[in-house]
């Protein structure tokens, strides 16, 4: 078995207002930037799945990204590889 | 007949007691369904309480949509069982896909705990059936995620088949559009409550058992506790308790 370790970053859709984005693009001036647009403010999910192969890990996360982790209605989801640690390698270690 | 009606506790549930007591006033046998449990003990109507399940995590509603108890109000739904969700139900159902939508972050950005006026839409649904005609319902909100949105071909289909159940409305009874105060959340149309395309599972943010008793500043969400008290009573006096062996 691997170790896979995913990034899901999931996304208000572009159609879909933002206000949490909006409110912190208001604040920006604050902090002295005024050149800055286009905020928006979405949530990332990291989580490890032991799988025989990425393939199988991979279908896992999407499913994971499209039924819980995101509402299709309204928002997307990407899932990103970042790690794989075979276990054998790390002596049977979780 | 008496209704036996189902109010589902979720961790995190804290309108569970009022939803029990304002359906108890209004004739019905009110019974708490535990998140756990898989069964709906022979209720004959659902009612998703507010509150804020499983603390609200990644999205109001979701986490509460994979209990053991939705498989079996999924189960209850696809039978024509009547279901009402409110606020923090509303959002469950709506997560579940049992009625069409999302409940996205207050317009504001603020909680909404405030007195707000809808209308229904429709009076011959087994939510609306005992209102006295079409006239502004006083009754509280109570609620950050509560700006209804719907996509612009859902949308179009709720208006063809009549799904918009109630409206934020103005004293006269005109609609209060996202961008006007007297809508709490910034929802598209000022839709405050939708129903299912088959009309036997609806939600809405406002909370009529907190508008229960003239004594809690108004009575007129008993009009739609009623309603429904009705519309279970009579389903089960016509076809009697819903038996689906596993179901409860």
């Amino acid at each position: 078995m691997t170790s896979f370790r995913f990034v899901v970053s999931v996304m208000p859709k572009e159609a879909i207002l933002d206000p949490q984005g909006r409110a912190v693009e208001q604040s920006l001036p604050h902090l002295g930037v005024t050149t800055a647009s286009g905020v928006r403010v979405g949530r990332r999910v990291e989580l490890t799945l032991e799988a025989a192969g990425e393939t199988e890990a991979r279908e896992t996360v999407e499913r994971l990204a499209h039924e819980l982790f995101s509402n299709p209605l309204i928002e997307t989801a990407s899932v990103e590889l970042v790690d794989a640690t075979s276990s054998i390698a790390t002596d049977g270690r979780p | 007949m008496t209704a036996r009606i189902g109010v589902v506790v979720f961790p995190g549930s804290n309108c569970d007691a009022d939803t029990l007591a304002a359906f108890r006033l209004a004739g019905a046998e009110a019974i708490p369904l535990w998140h756990e449990q898989a069964t709906l003990e022979g209720a004959s109507g659902v009612v998703l309480p507010g509150g804020f399940a499983y603390g609200d995590y990644l999205r109001a509603g979701v986490i509460a949509r994979f209990s053991p108890v939705m498989r079996a109000v999924v189960g209850f739904a696809a039978e024509g069982g009547l279901i009402l969700g409110i606020c923090n139900g509303f959002q469950v159902l709506a997560e579940a896909g049992l009625v069409p939508g999302a409940l996205l972050r207050n317009v504001t950005l603020r909680f909404a705990g405030r007195w707000v006026a809808i209308a229904p839409e429709r009076l011959d649904t087994p939510f609306t059936r005992a209102l006295d005609g079409r006239r502004p319902l006083l009754m509280p909100v109570a609620h950050g995620e509560g700006r209804y949105h719907a996509d612009p071909a859902t949308l179009a289909a709720l208006a063809a088949r009549d799904q918009v159940l109630f409206r934020y409305v103005h004293a006269d009874g005109t609609t209060a559009e996202p961008d006007d105060p007297a809508n709490p959340n910034g929802s598209i149309g000022g839709i405050a409550g939708v129903m299912n395309e088959r009309g036997n599972v609806a939600g809405l943010m406002p909370h009529p058992e907190r508008a229960a008793e003239a004594i809690l500043g108004s009575a007129d969400g008993m009009g739609i506790v009623r309603s429904f008290v009705d519309a279970v009573g009579a389903s089960v006096a016509a076809t009697g308790p819903l038996i689906v062996a596993g179901a409860r």
